[in-house]
This record gives structure tokens, C-alpha cells and sequence, in this order.
């Protein structure tokens, strides 16, 4: 009979510290005594659900083209921005507009970019983030980059990537993780489990029993998170973030959560997933929770959430009133930005695309 | 014989080779439950089961490469590619290995393949959602490349493209998915790959264009028509191979030769089929060879994108500018 070992075993943590109606399940980090960085970090995210709500009814009447909710990730999405430091750099997928509003990046920036316009990629407070990424998973070699270079010039700092359910069976994310484990770079990837890409569900993506094992083969540290727990999501990845910037190496992290919407407006769910199903996740969803725990800590008062709505409405309104009076681009933008300098060819066709701009196409 | 819309039929020349080839098996991100994301499969799943329209996980090279293997098993994968934006993962598998397994086995393996993909944009779709990539398809030896521009055109060319015995690549213009409705005869009939359509007769210019652009080149023609100006328009169909007989033949009638296309200008399609052109009739010529194309830039967000892809006017002034030589 042959000798058999075992030569390695492996094991994924499960973290949360907020139940679903947001009582504190034990001990919580010593941050969560700076309420007022709890109270930011809500509002926040009833800042992006506000946003988020406005942006799929312009798409509704025709206002805005093809637009994906992020209802139900703004726990995430913003843990992850109130982890991060100002100099680490964020690659998102394309939802993620509750962590690049942490980060600074405007409203009427995201408006733009849905609404058909490269300007809404300008991001004036975030200068070295990237923009949304549409081609699934291609973005993680690239925050891979950053953290290398990052690493090169010995740098405190590190890269945060988003990656989604879907694009965790990408090739370039496990191209990324392999080389962040082996290289120990400062990356952080926050794999965004909403258990839906389009129709799919992650039980026909993987028969792995979480996505945060992925990692382990990339020799990277892996942890599963409750997504929709404000707390866990900023304490874990804070903690991961710290590790990276100290030179620890990256982590790979998955935050469970759920796609309350369609995948966007192009799409109808109703077609491939069960009302009970949805209706069993609103349950779960991290707003309401996050407001209880407030609650229970004495941080947040009626009054308060009346005039946070009214506040978020009205900057939401603002900024689409700007949106929606911003003249589109020349044609002279399609060919401004493609090389430092225009090549002939270029010019040309630069010249030609007014000649048509101003007589009709 | 019933109306409907070109993804309409796509849909039902799917099901018809699927009800007479067992081997046919259909693959791709949301093809099964969802029926993909312009309903090109839906039902198909329902129909014939899940072994056979398959939900894969979402990873392009994945579909690619698994097709390919498929296919050396004798299957006869017909597999949907979101959007032509994604198809640069799938590229590898496409370039290294569908299009040269043949070659590489003596012909002892091959790949029957089809990749379905929408091509072009129009339609106020998202970043990456938009492109026209036939010439890098067009430029790899051993793929076919198809675009049709109707209804009938996409029911007869994917029955050829699955019964096709090498990979071919099936672009289907987004913006002619529901755009005209027409009579569809579900008779498993193919249409010929490597063959143009003529779609309008004429005589003073020949104008090559396919996919979505066959509508604006129309149209162009129309409008010139009132001028006393005889366009012959003819649909390519198949990009590779190039049915450059029938091209020829209304180059020698005309004398004069536009090509229209949505991808963008500098090695596009339309250079290699002016190339051939001169090559082989240059005499016949009686002005310069022109071509509209799209602009050699990133195909814009929406807000721009009808100044970027070429419309009634740019052909228009492109004929008349032809004919004034």
C-alpha cells in the first residue's frame, strides 16, 4: 500500500460583527468608538442608494443609456473606501460608485459616464484611480501593476481591486493573484460575491465552496465576509490594507452580498431568479441594518435621517440638473486624447469629423 | 410564412439545425436560462435540454477553447460571445488554435466551429459594447467571417456557418437586431458563404459595404437615385473569403468603386478589398478607389457615436466626389 500524507491543509474564515438587524454579534474594533466616522460612513451610503435609485429612473425616461444599480453593495462598496487611505489607488469593476464617492469622485462624474460622456473619467480629487472597468476580470493585472510598482520604488501605499462573482473565473484574476501572492505584492482584492453575474448563479460559475479560496492557491491569505456588515468590511480590509502597506503581501477577501436589481437596466432578473430569492436578500440588505446599529449606539436620530434624505435628494437633483445641461462634446474629443501628440491622419480625420458636425452626418 | 426580426431568426435557424444534428451544442454567458442578452437563444435551453445549451462560466477564452475541444470531439459547438468588445480573452484560443488546428493535424483534426458575436454599435450601449473588430478576424488564415445584413441573410448564412466544416466567426449588427421585420422561410435552407449579395442594380458606381452599413449605403443610393445617379450596393456577406468575382464584375459595369464600413478606416476591410481591386482592375477604374469608414479612433461613448459611424452624408458627398473624377 502506497504512504499518503497530508502535505497541506487549508481553511477560510468567516467574519462578520453586525447581525442582520444590526445588533453587534461580539466585541467590535476599536474604531467603531468614533461614531462619527460611523455616521459618515452611513450617510454615505444613503448618499450612493440615493444616487443609485435617481440614476435608473433618468435611464427609465430615456435620460441616461444602460446603467447597473449597485442597490444592495453599499455596505461594500463603501467599507472599502472608508478602509482605504487617500494615496492607495482604487480599479474597480463598474458598480462600485459608493467606494469612488468616498474617494471623492463626483456625482455628476458617474452621470456622464453612463450618460455616453469620457468626461465622467476625469475624477479631479482621485488622479491616479482608474475608471470603471466593463471587460470582466481585466482589471486585476492592472492594480497587480500598480502594487509592483508601488513595491519597486518602496512605497507605503497599495492597490485595491474590485473583482466580481462572474469575474473570479477570468483568467486574468487568477493570473493577478498568482503573481501578487508570489510576489508579495501590496494588493488587496475585494471580490464582490452578489451570487449573480447576469443570469448566472455562482453555483454554475464554480463548485468551490467559497471564492475566497481562490486565493489559496495563489499562496495568498483569504477571508469571507458578510458584504453587507459596514463594520467587517472596513475592519478586514483596513486590516489587509495595513498588511499590504507594511510590506505583508496581498489578500484576497469576499464579501458576501446580493444584487438586489437587474444586472442593469438592459436586463430583467425576473427571467432567471425566484421573488423569494430577492425578497429573502432585501432582508439582508445593509442599509437598514447599518441605520439600527447607529440607533442602538445613540448616533443617529430620526430627525437626522429626515434631513439626510432631504440632503441627499437635493445634491442628487443638483447634480443631474448639471448633468443634464452639460453640452456634449465636439467631435474633436473622439480624437483629442488618443495619442500625446495627434498623428496626420488624426488631424485629418479631426477636420473632416467638424466639417460633418456642422452639416450633419 | 411568418415576419420577424433578424435575432428572430438567428433564433430560428438554431433551432432548426438543432432539431436535425444532434452534434450541434450551443455555449456561452447567459445563452441558457436567459436566452442571452438580445434573446438570440431563447427557448433553446427549454427545448433541448441543458447538455445541450450550455451556461458556462464567464470567461471568453474558456468559451473559445472549450468549442475547440468540443469540436475535435465531433460536436458542432455554436457558441455566443457576449459582445464582439469581449472578444480579445477568446483571441488567443481563436488565433493560436481554431483557426490552425486543420493545418497543424494535416487535416487529421478540425474545427467546426461557430462563434457568434453582435458587431457594431448604434444602439446607446455601454463602453466595450460597440465594436466593429472583422479585420482582426479577417486577417487570421483559416476562419471564415460572416456578417449578414437581414433576416433572411443571418436564417441561410448561420445554417451555413454551423454546417460549415471550419470555424467561422458570425458577427450580427446590433443595430439591425429588430431594426425591419421580414418573411422567413423556416426551411433549412442555407445560403452560400463566400458569396455577395447585390442588393440594389446599377451602373455608375459599385458600392461594398456589410452589416449595418447596407442600410445608410441604401438609403445613399436612394437619395442619389433622385440626382439621376445608378448605385449598384452590394452586400459583402462573407468577409473572409471575399467574393471578389461579383465585386469585380460591377467594378468593370461602374468603373467606379466605394467602400463603406463601420470599423475604423486604416487597415480595415475596405483596404485590402481596394488592394484587390486595383490589382485586378485597375484599367476597368475610372476615378480613385474611396472609402468611408469610421474614424481611427476608440469607438466613442454614445453621445458621439453618430459622429463616428458614417452616415447618409458622408456617403453621399463620398459618391459624388467619386463620380466627379
Amino acid at each position: 500500500m502506497s504512504q499518503q500524507q497530508i502535505v497541506a491543509r487549508f481553511e477560510i474564515p468567516y467574519r462578520a460583527y453586525l447581525d442582520a438587524e444590526g445588533a453587534a454579534l461580539g466585541k467590535l474594533p476599536a474604531w467603531v468608538e468614533d461614531g462619527e466616522l460611523l455616521r459618515r460612513m452611513y450617510r454615505m451610503m444613503v448618499r450612493a442608494r440615493t444616487f443609485d435609485t435617481k440614476a435608473v429612473n433618468l435611464q427609465r425616461t430615456g435620460k441616461l443609456g444602460t446603467y447597473p444599480s449597485c442597490l444592495g453593495h453599499e455596505a461594500a462598496h463603501v467599507g472599502v473606501g472608508a478602509a482605504m487611505h487617500p494615496d492607495d489607488v482604487l480599479f474597480t469593476v463598474y458598480r462600485e460608485i459608493g467606494t469612488k464617492f468616498w474617494r471623492g469622485v463626483d456625482l455628476l462624474d458617474i452621470l456622464l459616464y453612463w450618460g455616453g460622456d469620457e468626461r465622467g473619467t476625469v475624477y479631479r480629487r482621485t488622479p491616479q484611480d482608474f475608471p470603471f472597468c466593463v471587460p470582466i476580470g481585466s482589471q486585476m493585472p492592472h492594480a497587480a501593476g500598480a502594487a509592483l510598482a508601488m513595491q519597486i520604488r518602496g512605497e507605503r501605499r497599495c492597490a485595491v481591486a474590485f473583482v466580481g462573482d462572474g469575474g473570479t473565473s477570468q483568467g486574468a484574476f487568477y493570473e493577478a493573484i498568482n503573481f501578487a501572492g508570489v510576489r508579495a505584492l501590496p494588493l488587496v482584492c475585494v471580490i464582490v460575491n452578489n451570487r449573480w453575474a447576469i443570469s448566472v448563479p455562482v453555483a454554475a460559475q464554480t463548485a468551490a465552496a467559497t471564492l475566497a479560496q481562490k486565493a489559496i492557491a495563489a499562496g495568498t491569505p483569504a477571508v469571507q465576509i458578510d458584504g453587507n456588515d459596514m463594520v467587517v468590511t472596513r475592519e478586514v480590509v483596513g486590516e489587509a490594507i495595513e498588511r499590504a502597506r507594511s510590506g505583508g503581501g496581498p489578500t484576497v477577501i469576499e464579501a458576501l452580498t446580493y444584487r438586489l436589481s437587474d444586472h442593469t437596466t438592459s436586463d430583467d432578473a425576473t427571467r432567471y431568479r425566484s421573488a423569494d430569492e430577492v425578497a429573502a436578500a432585501r432582508r439582508l440588505e445593509p442599509i437598514e441594518r447599518t441605520r439600527h446599529f447607529l440607533q442602538s449606539r445613540g448616533l443617529w436620530t430620526e430627525a437626522e435621517e429626515r434631513e439626510l434624505k432631504i440632503a441627499c435628494s437635493e445634491e442628487v437633483e443638483a447634480a443631474v440638473k448639471q448633468y443634464l445641461a452639460t453640452p456634449r462634446q465636439s467631435t474633436d474629443a473622439m480624437f483629442d486624447y488618443l495619442y500625446a501628440q495627434p498623428t496626420p491622419a488624426v488631424r485629418a480625420q479631426r477636420e473632416e469629423a467638424r466639417r460633418y458636425a456642422a452639416v450633419g452626418h | 410564412m411568418a415576419k420577424m426580426t433578424m435575432v428572430e431568426a438567428i433564433n430560428m435557424a438554431h433551432a432548426w439545425e438543432m432539431a436535425h444534428d444532434p452534434s450541434v451544442v450551443v455555449l456561452g454567458e447567459d445563452v441558457g436560462t436567459n436566452g442571452g442578452v438580445f434573446r438570440a437563444t431563447v427557448g433553446l435551453q427549454q427545448r433541448f435540454g441543458k447538455a445541450r445549451v450550455q451556461d458556462t462560466p464567464l470567461a471568453e477564452g474558456l468559451i473559445a477553447g472549450t468549442a475547440i475541444g468540443m469540436a475535435a470531439q465531433g460536436l458542432k459547438p455554436v457558441a455566443e460571445i457576449q459582445f464582439m468588445g469581449f472578444i480579445y480573452p477568446a483571441l488567443d484560443q481563436i488565433a493560436s488554435h481554431m483557426a490552425r488546428l486543420r493545418n497543424r493535424t494535416r487535416g487529421r483534426l478540425s474545427c467546426p466551429v461557430v462563434l457568434r458575436m453582435p458587431h457594431g454599435g448604434g444602439i446607446h450601449a455601454p463602453e466595450h459594447h460597440s465594436e466593429s473588430l472583422e479585420a482582426l478576424l479577417c486577417h487570421h488564415p483559416g476562419l471564415r467571417v460572416v456578417c449578414p445584413s437581414s433576416p433572411a441573410r443571418a436564417y441561410g448564412l448561420l445554417l451555413a456557418a454551423i454546417r460549415d466544416p471550419d470555424p467561422v466567426m458570425f458577427l450580427e449588427p446590433v443595430r439591425l437586431y429588430r431594426f425591419a421585420r421580414q418573411e422567413v422561410a423556416d426551411d433549412g435552407q442555407a445560403l452560400p458563404i463566400g458569396c455577395c449579395f447585390v442588393l440594389r442594380e446599377g451602373t455608375d458606381v459599385t458600392i461594398v459595404t456589410w452589416g449595418a452599413m447596407t442600410v445608410d449605403s441604401l438609403k445613399a443610393a436612394e437619395q442619389l437615385a433622385a440626382d439621376g445617379v445608378s448605385c449598384e450596393v452590394i452586400d459583402a456577406g462573407t468577409l473572409a473569403p471575399i467574393d471578389f468575382d461579383t465585386i469585380l464584375d460591377s467594378v468593370v459595369k461602374t468603373g467606379r468603386l466605394l467602400i463603406v464600413h463601420e470599423a475604423p478606416r486604416t487597415c480595415g476591410l475596405g483596404a485590402e478589398i481596394a488592394a484587390t481591386v486595383t490589382e485586378q482592375a485597375l484599367y476597368d477604374l475610372l476615378s480613385p478607389i474611396r472609402r468611408v469608414a469610421g474614424y481611427d479612433t476608440v469607438m466613442p461613448l454614445y453621445r458621439l457615436e453618430h459622429d463616428y459611424i458614417p452616415g447618409v452624408a458622408r456617403i453621399a458627398d463620398a459618391i459624388r466626389a467619386t463620380l466627379a473624377e
